[in-house]
Parts: C-alpha cells; sequence; structure tokens
C-alpha cells in the first residue's frame, strides 16, 4: 500500500504532499526523536504527536514513508516549510496512535 | 573515487537549521552510492553530534573526509566539555534542559547511538574548551 491509499484508509488529512506512490512497508510510534531515528526504519508510517521541525529532519533521516500526526496534534509552519522542502509526506488523524497502528497493520 | 572532503558549520542554539549539514552529508553519501546501510548509519550518527552541538555547546565545525574504504567525520565544537564521558555514554542519561526536551530530544541517546552506528568513536573531550568526536564508518566489510 502506498501512501495516497493509506491517507484514504485513514481518512487523514493531508498537509503535505511528496511522494505519495512511497510505499508503506511498517509501522513505528514514538515521540522521543533520538529513539526514532535510530529504530524506525525506511519506509515505516511514523505515528507521533511531534509536529515541530526536527521532527522533519528525523523523518528525511530515517527516510520513513510517512509522518502521521495522530490525535490532531498541530504541526508548526516553519516545519511545514521544511516538509515541502524535503518532499516529507505529512497526514493527519484524530484517532490516537494505538488505534492508527491497529488501522496501518490492517492495510501493509 | 579519490578522497572528498565536506566542511559544514553549525549554529548554537538554532533548532530550525539543526539536522541540515547531516541532511546534506546523507544526500550526498546517497549521490556517491554509498550502500543504504552506510548512508543511514553515518546520517544518524552525524544527526546525533550535530543535535549535541546544538543544545549543549555553542555550535562548532563538522569536517567529513569521504573515501570508498571509510567515511570519517570530525565534529569539534567549543562547548563546555564533558564531565563523564562514561555517563554520558550510558542510555537513557541525559542533561539536557526542560524546553529541549519538550522538542522530543534529550532521551539520553545520543552518544550510544553514535557509538551504536559508528565503527570506531574517539571522544576528546576538555572541560571549559570543548569536545571534538571523531567518528568512523567502515563502507566495506573488513577484510579476513
Amino acid at each position: 500500500m502506498d501512501v495516497r491509499q493509506l491517507a484514504e484508509k485513514l481518512n487523514a488529512e493531508v498537509l503535505c504532499e511528496g511522494d505519495m506512490s512511497r510505499e508503506v512497508t511498517g509501522c513505528y510510534i514514538g515521540d522521543l526523536l533520538s529513539w526514532v531515528m535510530s529504530r524506525a526504519q525506511e519506509g515505516d508510517a511514523w505515528l507521533t504527536v511531534m509536529g515541530n521541525i526536527n521532527s522533519i529532519g528525523v523523518a528525511v533521516l530515517a527516510d520513513v514513508a510517512c509522518i502521521v500526526l495522530t490525535e490532531g496534534a498541530a504541526l508548526d509552519a516553519d516545519a511545514l516549510n521544511r516538509a515541502v522542502q524535503n518532499g516529507v509526506n505529512i497526514l493527519r488523524v484524530e484517532d490516537n496512535s494505538y488505534i492508527t497502528a491497529i488501522a496501518v497493520a490492517g492495510s501493509i | 573515487m579519490e578522497v572528498i572532503q565536506l566542511h559544514y558549520d553549525v549554529n548554537a542554539n538554532d533548532f530550525t537549521c539543526a539536522g541540515e549539514a547531516s541532511g546534506k552529508l546523507k544526500r550526498e553519501l546517497k549521490r556517491l552510492g554509498f550502500e543504504p546501510d552506510v548512508v543511514r548509519r553515518t546520517a544518524i550518527a552525524v544527526y546525533e553530534a550535530e543535535i549535541n552541538m546544538v543544545i549543549h555547546a555553542d555550535g562548532g565545525a563538522i569536517d567529513a573526509s569521504i573515501s570508498p574504504e571509510c567515511i570519517t567525520v570530525v565534529l569539534k565544537d567549543r562547548g563546555p566539555g564533558i564531565p563523564d564521558v562514561s555517563l554520558a555514554m550510558r542510555e537513557g542519561y541525559s542533561t539536557a534542559p526542560e524546553n529541549v526536551r519538550n522538542l522530543g530530544f534529550g532521551a539520553g541517546m545520543g552518544l550510544p547511538n553514535i557509538k551504536k552506528y559508528s565503527d570506531k568513536v574517539d571522544i576528546d573531550t576538555v572541560i571549559g574548551e570543548g569536545t571534538t568526536i571523531t567518528l568512523r564508518i567502515n563502507t566495506a566489510p573488513a577484510e579476513n
């Protein structure tokens, strides 16, 4: 399943579109950036409530397929700018990370 | 391929630019055609060291030397130095202030991640003068 299909499945708001045809191959949940960067895998959907500019840096370095902001978490304006520059896919959902992860797991 | 030298400056207390140097280095390594594992390990180790410079020191300088056999990165700052390196190497130990933790940093994984993803790490630190971290990532398996 690619990011566009995941967005539809999650009924997510698309905050930033990079390459939406990227394949989602896994899922990682976390808000501590060092932890995420070292453990998230390339191609993961990264579920977090951290919508600051540093999250974008981590998404790029860890090469995740997309960021999914859960529980309607805010995305900072400078984070959005950085995401646009780097082509990072960002989705947002109202559900919490647990419910969202279940939906992701049922889709990949 | 000859040895390629790259230099990046890291600004103090600028979280909006934090990760820029490691991001640029990552793109360069990708462009040069290094294995994804090598690119990822280098990017993570350098990102952690770069963030440490922003959080704890007054910024610093990053010099990368890229050859076909290995990538060597020297990260030099003029910060306060690390009083107890073995303590700082322990997972979960952090001296990051509250405002930095609220950004998602300060998990106490910085130096442990640098060690985990590098093949060799040297930490040269002097209290009141600064810290120089030299890390090496081998690009090919060691020959027996």
